[in-house]
């Protein structure tokens, strides 16, 4: 019953989303203000509804319903409750669900705050983002029903997947959908606008707290789902361009870009047709990324069930919504050329060289991504891709972005002034080459050739970022929001840089072989194994060692690593046990049974690795920060 | 103004491509074999249980298919009947390679199943395998007269495959040089 | 056909997904330049059946056999060339995760390259217009724009 309500109810969400879209854009387009009026209503009853939909999944997953497939795919009456709720997103039927909710979130949530918005405009904008909810919402009913009954109902369910049975990954798809579907925002605005023919400063400033905060959800979205992987796929390995991974890397480049134009066109009434373009790009990517996952298109650790009729009807709608959005563009952007100047060292000239060297990052990565499809199309052969090409390729633009980043951080807008700026320049680079030298030299050992400029760039990023508002404190000027966020994110970044460059650079790794009692060196670290023992979990038994690790002597702690086997799936996990600590993890799985009571175990020492994460929360925070300065929430001057 | 098209034809040759894309999904998963028109290669393992070895050089001149299979692995049960009706007809001699298996496991269930083989050879290491490019069970290759690999299968053996993809390359000649047994 | 093919696609994905079970190699080379060698390679080599792993991470048959191929043709004194062609001729150009540079992938490892000075181009190209434009104009740049 509560699975057919929620079917219902999707179907009334649709409708509602008709509504939404059509009285959304034909309202303004025919200027009556009573059609117009419709939009925000519609809006309301499209959350609410799909609100039931979702619900009615969630509670059919509580209560144990098996009489729903795709409850009985994805869980288990011994599930644990955590579980079974995010068992919702954990297969592609119900995680669409969730972007369709996630979509009418966030329409609702531009519907509130839109009172400073001329209303034809806002109204477009609702528009536009209920064609996307249409796509979303018919798709899920067309090809991917959730509440689709099984008959004869199962006792009992085959369980989730034992990989997403963690905290983590539980939350991983919400805020990573949270971000690309807070791009589709950015990309009504765009659409909205070019409609209208108008695009100026105001536009800017509305569309930019909105594409922040989405690239905020997006960052963390990303750096869950590498933790994730770093501590439960067992062996230690952060980020591996897989194709999935890929295809929500690229949207977070293009994204970047689009902040940072979006600042341009704020400031100066510049770069208008790059944010356009930058806005439709986006989403594009995020659509496609949707494409790459479900239509089998791509052999991926991450692919959900593959299909290729699904794959058909999303490159319908990518064909009609982007194809549709690029007709605009050709159709508006001409009319849109400012005829204001800048200088070779402005700001505006660092952040177009910025933007620039991130959208070559994603077309690389696009490029590598997708080279293995364009090849079998093409009839080349079947073509192959690994880090040994995404890892020097994405280096190539990257790095001297890193170096423009730290020095475009002191140039000022149109005239640019960096001589005036020498000084600081200089110091902090001198300061940064200093730190480097320390570190190769005289912290760690084995440093490869890469080392010294991933710690110079990173170094001398954090204190770039840290001189503009460190100067207007002294000069007690006011420091916003949006400026501190910006120092935030900024040093983040070069933090994330510095910690990468460690972990590549120096991690240990040594595969041991140990019987109970037995002990394996790596560097300074001694792991002896001191026992075995077999524990059982909800849903699962398994063998627990237990690892006492010593540096040069002294007791680092006892680790538990684990090997899973999950009763229902009967699959077999690896968990790992890591001692986390600032200056670097200690890391040790279980392998294999190797015979004559030895088994095979992994044993890490990772350096610096969770600031990688660590700075991609506080970039993160950077930008909401930043998004939330008053001067995004000041009503315009119409 | 022409660039301002730029964006809308470099996305329009991308739909191209990823309909192609879709349309070729289903064989997506299969990579070409690398020995396609290469000499089979040599091997000599021994013989399912019994105290003998055995040659592939004693292949020579005659067309025959190596089946790469393991009782571990489930779609060999469902190709299973499949090659047993393929041994009857006579048309091809089946090798069957044992592949990182049990013998005792294997024997059972050709007992129990029915031996389609002429001969079953066990590598027990999956050193040979290796040679052939195995990666993969089941896996038939198909080999002819002169010794050159000219087809590989991976997958369950089907009706439709065996129609399409082996018995369309087998020579018109009536009967093939004698079964091996 | 296609039946068969999606729950072989199925079965790989279970597989691939079931695969957090470690590839754990504990046997070391005596040799410490062999067994840095060691390492390289089986990180370069794709495993088959999972496809997107290496065989030094991945924890099925396969991969270990082809692991021990590789630490049979190390100590039998071949050259890493040797070693990457001996299973480039088993098992095509896919178990070489970085594609062999050759005239049907040039594409692959040319485009970055063509895209980064494409991309230099253009930027110069805007930058020496827009600073044509600031040498004649005298506003400020907290100025509204239209």
């Amino acid at each position: 019953m509560i699975a057919e309500l929620g079917h219902f109810a999707l179907i009334l969400a649709l409708l509602a989303a008709v509504m939404q879209a059509a009285f959304g854009l034909i309202g303004p387009a025919v200027d009556k203000p009573a059609l117009t009026a419709v939009v925000r209503p519609a809006t309301s009853a499209q959350f609410v509804l799909v609100t039931i939909s979702l619900g009615a999944l969630v509670w059919a997953f509580v209560q144990n319903d098996f009489s729903v497939e795709y409850v009985a795919s994805n869980s288990n009456s011994a599930l644990p409750l955590l579980y079974r709720v995010s068992a919702v997103w954990g297969a592609h039927e119900g995680s669409l669900l969730l972007w369709a909710w996630i979509l009418a979130g966030w329409t609702l949530a531009v519907s509130w705050r839109s009172g400073g918005l001329p209303e034809g405009f806002a109204a477009r904008v609702l528009g536009i983002l209920g064609l996307v909810s249409i796509g979303f919402l018919l798709f899920t009913l067309a090809t991917s029903n959730p509440f689709a009954r099984l008959e004869p109902a199962v006792p009992d369910g085959r369980d989730l997947n034992p990989l997403l049975q963690d905290p983590a990954l539980a939350a991983h798809p919400p805020m990573l959908y949270a971000g690309y579907v807070g791009l589709s925002v950015a990309f009504a605005f765009a659409c909205a606008a070019m409609i209208e023919g108008r695009l100026d400063q105001t536009w800017a400033r509305w569309t930019r707290p909105w594409t922040t905060v989405a690239w905020a959800f997006l960052t963390v979205g990303i750096a869950l789902g590498s933790w994730w992987a770093y501590y439960e796929l067992g062996w230690g390995g952060y980020w591996f361009w897989d194709p999935v991974e890929n295809a929500s890397f690229m949207p977070w480049l293009i994204a970047t870009a689009l902040i940072h134009s979006l600042a341009v066109t704020e400031k100066r009434g510049l770069f208008k047709s790059w944010t356009l373009l930058l806005a439709i790009l986006a989403f594009s990517l995020s659509l496609l990324g949707t494409f790459l996952v479900r239509s089998g298109v791509l052999v991926s650790v991450h692919s959900f069930a593959a299909d290729p009729a699904r794959g058909m009807f999303i490159l319908i709608f990518l064909v009609m919504i982007i194809g549709g959005a690029l007709t605009l563009y050709a159709w508006r952007a001409p009319l849109l050329r400012s005829e204001a100047g800048f200088e070779f060292t402005s700001r505006e000239s660092f952040l177009l060289f910025n933007n620039i060297l991130l959208v070559v990052a994603a077309a690389v990565i696009f490029a590598g991504t997708m080279a293995p499809l364009i090849s079998d199309a093409l009839g080349l052969g079947t073509l192959s891709v690994g880090r040994q090409y995404f890892d020097p390729v994405f280096l190539l633009p990257t790095l001297p972005l890193l170096a423009l980043a730290a020095v475009g951080l002191h140039s000022g807008w149109k005239r640019g002034r960096v001589s005036d700026r020498r000084a600081a320049i200089l110091w902090t680079l001198l300061a940064a080459v200093l730190v480097t030298l320390l570190l190769v030299l005289g912290v760690w050992e084995g440093a490869k050739i890469l080392t010294p400029v991933g710690f110079a760039l990173g170094v001398w990023l954090i204190l770039s970022s840290l001189v503009d508002p460190i100067d207007r404190w002294r000069r007690k000027l006011t420091l916003t929001p949006a400026l501190l966020g910006m120092a935030l994110a900024h040093a983040s970044l070069g933090v994330f840089v510095v910690s990468i460059t460690a972990v590549e650079t120096y991690t240990r790794e040594r595969d041991l072989a140990l019987a109970v009692g037995e002990a394996g060196q790596v560097g300074e670290f001694e792991y002896r194994l001191t026992g075995l023992s077999g524990v059982e979990g909800p849903n699962y038994d398994a063998l627990r060692g237990e690892v006492v690790v010593t540096e040069g002597g002294k007791p680092v702690g006892v680790l538990y690593p684990e090997k899973r086997n999950y009763w229902v799936q009967r699959q077999v996990m690896t968990e790992a046990g890591i001692d986390m600590q600032w200056t670097r993890d200690v890391f040790v799985a279980l392998g294999e049974d190797l015979g004559a009571g030895r088994w095979s175990v992994r044993a890490q020492v990772r350096p610096l690795i969770n600031y990688v994460w660590f700075a991609a929360v506080l970039m993160a925070l950077g930008g909401i920060w930043a998004a939330c300065d008053r001067r995004y929430r000041r009503e315009p001057r119409a | 103004m022409n660039r301002y098209l730029l964006p809308g034809g470099v996305f329009l040759l991308l739909v191209i491509v990823l309909y192609i894309g879709i349309q070729r999904a289903p064989q997506k998963t299969v990579i070409p074999s690398a020995l396609l028109g290469k000499p089979a290669p040599q091997f000599t393992l021994p013989v399912l249980g019994r105290n003998e070895s055995f040659s592939s050089t004693s292949l020579a001149g005659r067309w025959h298919a190596i089946n790469v299979w393991g009782t571990w692995c489930p779609e060999c049960r469902v190709e299973h009947d499949m090659l047993l009706r393929i041994a009857d007809s006579g048309e091809l001699p089946l090798i069957g390679f044992n592949w990182k298996d049990d013998d005792a496991a294997a024997l059972d269930w050709l007992a129990q199943l029915g031996n389609p083989y002429s001969v079953v050879v066990a590598d027990r290491e999956g050193r040979a395998a290796i040679n052939w490019g195995v990666y993969g069970a089941p896996e038939t290759f198909l080999i002819n007269d002169r010794g050159i690999v000219v087809h590989k299968h991976v997958g369950a053996m089907t009706q439709e495959v065996w129609e399409r993809e082996f018995r369309a390359r087998l020579p018109r000649t009536a009967a093939l040089p004698g079964a091996l047994k | 056909m296609m039946r068969w093919a999606r729950g072989f696609l199925a079965g790989v994905v279970v597989l691939v997904l079931s695969g957090s079970a470690l590839a754990i190699d504990p046997i070391e080379l005596a040799d410490p330049a062999l067994q840095e060698r060691y390492r390289e390679l089986t990180h370069e080599l794709r495993c088959m059946q999972c496809q997107n792993q290496s065989i030094a991470d991945s924890p099925v048959g396969l991969a270990g056999d082809l692991r021990r191929e590789v630490r049979e043709l190390l100590e039998a004194g071949k050259t890493d060339a040797e070693i990457r062609e001996h299973l480039r001729a088993r098992y095509g150009d896919f178990i070489l995760f970085r594609p062999v540079f050759n005239w049907r992938n040039a594409w692959l490892w040319v485009t970055p390259v063509i895209l980064l000075l494409l991309g230099l181009a253009v930027a110069m190209r805007v930058i020496r217009q827009r600073a044509r434009l600031a040498a004649t104009d005298t506003s400020s740049p907290d100025d509204p724009v239209a």
